[in-house]
């Protein structure tokens, strides 16, 4: 275990260099915005992840967007545990009914100024599964939806380009 | 078992065999075969594999584990009833409950009458019956198990959980720090993928099938592309019958290593995921470079695989066994050496052989319980059966025999990708791919059994004469898991529930459908 940790202290950090902020998601962000909600901010976001009737595919690369290669948190933005400590909420899936009602109690309990993140092409259009009896399909026919990133599931490298552009947005000065 | 009446035998006298199911015997039976069906199972061990609806039918399948030999049996039900066979298959309840929810057929003298997917959401009954019905106004609230007994206090979570996690409700009842009973509540990521899959042609429904669990999605393909390509009698080429043993062991170890990292983060040694992250990324990154997408998703489809391996691709293959066979064992080394890790894992989360056998779990929550059963060598698919692994089983069925079996499987599995790479079949002459095409003009019935990183998969699948799915039935390894979390934690405190419920990983999606 020692030996192990040496080896993690010697070997230079294994964290990759970060995506520009993607120009996309930059343009679908810009002015969404205002000067009290980016003072309030500042560099640090936190985010709540929901499942609204992912694959798991999604979670999967979420997920890898806090291994030490991607590592998010050194951007200052980090995942929480509750929706009332969050920022954004990043949501997943094509809104299966069954958790509507949990996603907008979810939204209704994160305090503002917040956004919403689509992740994936379930969350953007509702991928496949739109049309069917048992999905509401795109998130934002439940909820203003102020970022996308579609991909399926997105590259974590998709993920952090998106997030980091809308870290740039809230503390734009 | 020995003494025992074996399948065919009980079944040929009960029930008439239904033409053009492949590979193995569907037989369809009367009320009285049924009944007897059900008496018969009261004292044989014949695994259930799988039960699922139609609109005026139910099916069932079955394994009599000691000679592999399957079949399905089917009846008819035009008034949309069946005897239940909850009270010989536990396993069986939920998707009795499932059945009932989407087809509306009802289970006589069921263990447990609740619905299941159905959350009153939907804004329709029983959607996949001939007739939906309007939802019920004003719905009550879901009944939970009743619970009694002096200090006992309830504590519900979900279906929105603290971590990056898929979503369900667990209900815990606790005496102090102590777990008395756990009730799961699942079914709020139900998407209605069999409803979804029904009127598409195989190739488009291969990508629902892809979607049913992403970690499993090699998984979930390749059983449904084997059980068309029965339906069909299509042979793919020999290339791509040995891609997809490589992309499936592929994901094994992703996901293997991925769980471990895991497990040890919620025993609060955050080292071990950070470390083992590192190396799921390095099988990712391979998985993209060899066949241009990190998880794999719609690379295997039916008649083949969508994409041959590059030139480099073996090369890239061997270099990644070789790294992880240098990093991995570290690793492994350190959770067998760190007493206060060992402390969290040993003796926690235990299911008993008895209850694994009965539920007919499989997996690492099977095979680390002592039951071994592994798809892969028995009923056996090509080309497993000309490759050497072993299947680890240990009997502990504690959260450390469940670690310790994906450990085992993930050096199993870089042996495979080994042999896989140096016995690669060549592409067929005259295909540019290796995959053919789907004759249109023939239908017919299949089914096939799938070891994923979870466990076996159940796909069974009728096509009409154009090629399109008329019904689908996937059944993920989760089925058969999930209830037994419930067992494991019962006598555990409630903090060790992240634990023993990360030690299972059963997927929410591929249960929810
Ligand atoms: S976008 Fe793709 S990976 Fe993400 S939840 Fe939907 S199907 Fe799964």
């Amino acid at each position: 275990m020692l030996k192990h940790i040496l080896t993690s202290l010697t070997g230079g950090p294994v964290t990759e260099a970060a995506p520009a902020p993607s120009d996309p998601a930059l343009a679908e962000l810009a002015g969404k915005l205002d000067k009290a909600a980016k003072a309030r901010l500042g560099r640090s976001l936190s985010i709540r992840e929901v499942d609204a009737g992912s694959c798991n595919g999604c979670e999967l690369e979420i997920h890898a967007l806090n291994n030490p290669i991607y590592d998010l948190e050194r951007f200052g933005i980090r995942f929480v545990a509750s929706p009332r400590h969050a920022d954004v909420l990043l949501v997943t899936g094509p809104v299966a009914r069954n958790m509507r009602e949990a996603l907008v109690r979810t939204w209704e309990a994160t305090p503002g100024p917040k956004w919403l993140v689509a992740c994936g092409d379930c969350a953007v259009s509702g991928g496949l599964f739109a049309g069917g009896y048992a999905c509401v399909g795109p998130v934002e026919e439940v909820l203003p939806v102020d970022l996308r990133i579609p991909g399926c599931p997105p590259r974590p490298t998709d993920l952090l380009a998106g997030l980091l552009a809308l870290l740039e947005t809230s503390a734009a000065r | 078992m020995y003494g025992e009446e074996p399948l065919f035998g009980l079944l040929n006298r009960i029930g008439t065999p239904v033409e053009g199911h492949r590979p193995w015997p569907r037989y369809r039976l009367g009320r009285d075969g049924w009944l007897r069906l059900i008496e018969g199972l009261a004292g044989n061990g014949w695994s259930l594999l799988g039960l699922w609806g139609e609109p005026k039918a139910v099916h069932a399948a079955f394994r009599e584990d000691f000679s592999g030999d399957v079949a399905v049996v089917s009846l008819d039900c035009p008034q949309g009833r069946f005897p239940s066979l909850s009270t010989v298959r536990p396993a069986a309840n939920r998707l009795e409950r499932a059945a009932h929810d989407l087809y509306g057929l009802v289970a006589e003298r069921t263990t447990d009458p609740r619905p299941w997917l159905d959350h009153d959401a939907w804004g329709v009954r029983r959607p996949l019956s001939e007739q939906p019905a309007a939802p019920v106004p004003n719905p009550g609230p879901y009944t939970f198990l009743p619970v009694e007994g002096e200090g006992l206090h309830q504590i519900p979570v979900g279906p929105v959980h603290a971590g990056i996690i898929e979503p369900g409700h667990f209900r815990f009842t606790a005496n102090g720090e102590t777990v008395v009973r756990l009730e799961e509540r699942l079914g709020y990521v139900h998407r209605g993928v069999e409803g979804l899959m029904q009127g598409r042609p195989a190739a488009e429904a291969a990508k629902l099938a892809a979607r049913i669990s992403g970690d499993s999605t090699v998984a979930h393909s390749l059983a449904f592309a084997r059980a068309v390509e029965a339906a069909l009698g299509v042979e793919v080429p020999a290339r791509a019958v040995w891609l997809r043993a490589l992309m499936a062991e592929m994901e094994r170890i992703a996901n293997h290593l991925g769980d471990i990292g895991a497990i040890c983060n919620d025993a609060a040694f955050a080292f071990m995921l950070a470390q083992t992250s590192q190396l799921r990324e390095r099988v990712l990154r391979t998985a993209d470079a060899c066949f241009g997408h990190r998880l794999m998703m719609d690379r295997v489809i039916p008649g083949g695989v969508a994409t041959d391996l590059p030139e480099r691709g073996a090369g890239l293959l061997l270099e990644l066994v070789a790294e992880l066979r240098k990093r991995f064992p570290p690793l492994v080394a350190i959770y067998d050496g760190k007493a206060s890790l060992q402390d969290r894992t040993v003796t926690t989360g235990f299911v008993s052989a008895e209850l694994v056998t009965r539920f007919g779990a499989g997996g690492h929550v099977g095979r680390a319980s002592g039951r071994d059963q592994d798809a892969r060598r028995s009923p056996g698919y090509a080309p497993y059966d000309g490759l050497t692994f072993e299947v680890p089983v240990l009997t502990e069925g504690d959260v450390n025999a469940r670690v310790w079996v994906r450990i085992r499987e993930v050096e199993q599995s870089l042996s495979l990708i080994e042999q896989i790479v140096a016995r690669l079949p060549a592409v067929s002459r005259g295909l540019d791919h290796p995959s053919v095409a789907l004759e249109a003009g023939r239908g017919g019935e299949g089914m096939a059994l799938v070891e994923s990183f979870r466990g076996e998969i159940l796909t069974w699948v009728r096509l009409d004469g154009e090629g399109v799915v008329t019904r689908c039935h996937p059944r993920d390894p989760s089925w058969f898991q999930w209830p037994l979390l419930e067992a494991a934690i019962g006598g555990n405190i409630v903090a060790d529930f992240p634990l023993c419920n990360k030690s299972f990983n059963c997927s929410y999606a591929g249960h929810d459908l």
